[in-house]
């Protein structure tokens, strides 16, 4: 090759890696959202993690989020932030000896924490067994679909599976996008805001509890609940995963009301509490009750206990 | 020396010990409790049974005829009272009212009023660190055949299969299946 093109070609305008540097840095431009002028676009694509915020930063993304909210829904959302009470560690407990699989606390969940009716998505599964056969270590062989004239159904029990809150919690651990966490009072929370669905959680997950919005979550306008949390029941968007916060909206109070599964239980096997407090139900229940936690082989340690009262 | 012993050991059983095992657990929480379910119209008792002079016999009543007891080998007067039809008498012979019939109960199921009491047993609703409300055992359990009846389950979730590819205009969105059944039921 004659020395003169060689030359030429030695001295190109770009390197390769500049190139490649300048190509990737468009293709991403072309990501943002250029072309949409709506400033509340922008605020939502900038926005920080949410345990990076300082408070102020986070009442401005919630006046942007109720904003927005209003517009879609046309409802006036409140969405709160409250934070864990201080020596406050939930604990739950279902008794299944009581339960008959009435279905009440799915539906009640499903008003109360604004779940998509369509496509349908319910934070509790009830599982059905039949008496005397092989249950806890294997819930593949349960009958979710059951569907009789009444419950409960002669040689069969019942066992509600939602969320467990984990001490040791699986889902957290895998998130690439630590956009899921447990807070100090025991609950393992979401910011839909962060997650990018990529459903790894709910692989990690033993129980099932992590429901995934495959479409665009859709609800009858007039069956919102327009009192929210910001790690709750605010409602969220499609290509996110959800699940079951013990309804944070209402125990994280002082005082704070039962979560609306134990409220709506129609014989009473749902209970509640604080595992600090030496008074409290729960610690009635795990005290003096035989109780179990679901797949404790795994080492998660869930703060939902089942119990025997009888 | 024994004897001092002993008598030291006493004295501090009695203030020490024993006011710790009573008190735990064992009184009557002073939360909400609901209104005894009676049906409408039926009480006071004395209304009817003023004037009647109570017949302590056991018999098949021509009236209340709706009442199959269920329950125990028992019959009315084991737990309603026949000199004051508006209370309840207890097997020690203490009477007591409609509103406190958890003590009636308790009298058999002592376990279970334990429990209620701790607040494990029965339906519980208010606050989880405040005002509580309890419920009587009859707003579950009619006393006269106290088996909790069975209910109508409320729908299956959707299998996924089913649901495929399923589009739906806004007002073809289900409604919660919770808004159809009676407050009773909820």
């Amino acid at each position: 090759m004659p020395n003169d093109i060689k030359n030429k070609i030695l001295q190109k305008p770009f390197s390769r890696r500049a190139l490649l540097k300048g190509g990737a840095l468009g293709l991403a431009s072309l990501a943002l959202p250029v072309g949409n002028a709506d400033a509340s676009i922008w605020e939502a694509f900038f926005q920080k993690h949410f345990k990076e915020m300082n408070d102020d930063e986070i009442q401005a993304v919630i006046k942007r989020m109720e904003k927005e909210y209003g517009e879609e829904y046309g409802l006036n959302f409140n969405i709160k932030n409250t934070k864990p009470l201080p020596g406050t560690l939930f604990g739950y407990g279902l008794d299944v000896s009581r339960c008959i699989g009435c279905r009440r606390c799915v539906y009640a969940c499903v008003k109360e924490n604004n779940q998509s009716m369509q496509p349908q998505i319910q934070w509790i599964t009830v599982l059905r067994f039949k008496k005397g056969e092989k249950w806890v270590s294997s819930l593949e062989e349960s009958e979710v679909y059951y569907a009789p004239p009444e419950v409960p159904e002669e040689g069969h029990f019942y066992m509600p599976v939602q969320c467990q809150q984990c001490e040791n919690p699986p889902c957290v651990k895998v998130c690439p996008t630590q956009a899921t966490w447990k807070e100090r009072d025991g609950i393992i929370v979401i910011d839909y805001n962060w997650c990018i669905g990529c459903r790894y959680c709910m692989a990690a997950c033993p129980y099932g509890a992590r429901h995934f919005n495959w479409g665009k979550p859709n609800r009858a306008k007039q069956e919102y609940n327009a009192e929210t949390h910001y790690l709750g029941n605010r409602p969220r968007y499609k290509g996110v995963v959800e699940k079951c916060t013990f309804c944070i909206q209402r125990t994280r109070e002082n005082p704070g009301r039962y979560p609306a599964c134990v409220e709506i239980c129609p014989v009473g096997a749902r209970k509640f509490g604080n595992l600090l407090d030496p008074d409290s139900e729960i610690r009635y229940c795990i005290e003096n009750k035989r109780v179990f936690r679901l797949k404790e082989d795994l080492n998660t340690s869930p703060k939902f206990y089942y119990f025997f009262a009888t | 020396m024994q004897k001092t012993h002993t008598a030291l050991f006493l004295t501090l059983f009695v203030f020490f010990l024993l006011p710790k095992v009573s008190s735990a657990r064992n009184e009557i929480p002073e939360f909400f409790v609901s209104p005894p379910p009676f049906s409408e119209g039926i009480f006071p008792c004395s209304n009817y049974h003023k004037d009647m002079e109570a017949n302590t016999n056991r018999r098949e009543l021509s009236y209340h005829e709706d009442i199959k007891l269920k329950h125990f080998e028992g019959w009315c007067f084991d737990c309603h009272n026949p000199n004051d039809r508006d209370k309840l008498r207890l097997a020690s012979g203490k009477v007591i009212p409609f509103t406190e019939s958890y003590y009636l109960c308790g009298q058999c199921h002592g376990d279970i009023f334990r429990d209620w009491k701790a607040g494990v047993h029965g339906r519980r609703t208010g606050q989880w660190n405040g005002k509580k409300e309890y419920r009587l055992c009859v707003s579950c359990h009619w006393p006269h055949e106290p088996r909790f009846r069975p209910l109508e389950p409320l729908p299956p979730p959707v299998n996924p299969e089913d649901n495929k590819y399923k589009k739906v205009t806004p007002d073809q969105i289900p409604l919660n299946p919770l808004n159809n059944i009676s407050d009773k039921l909820r």
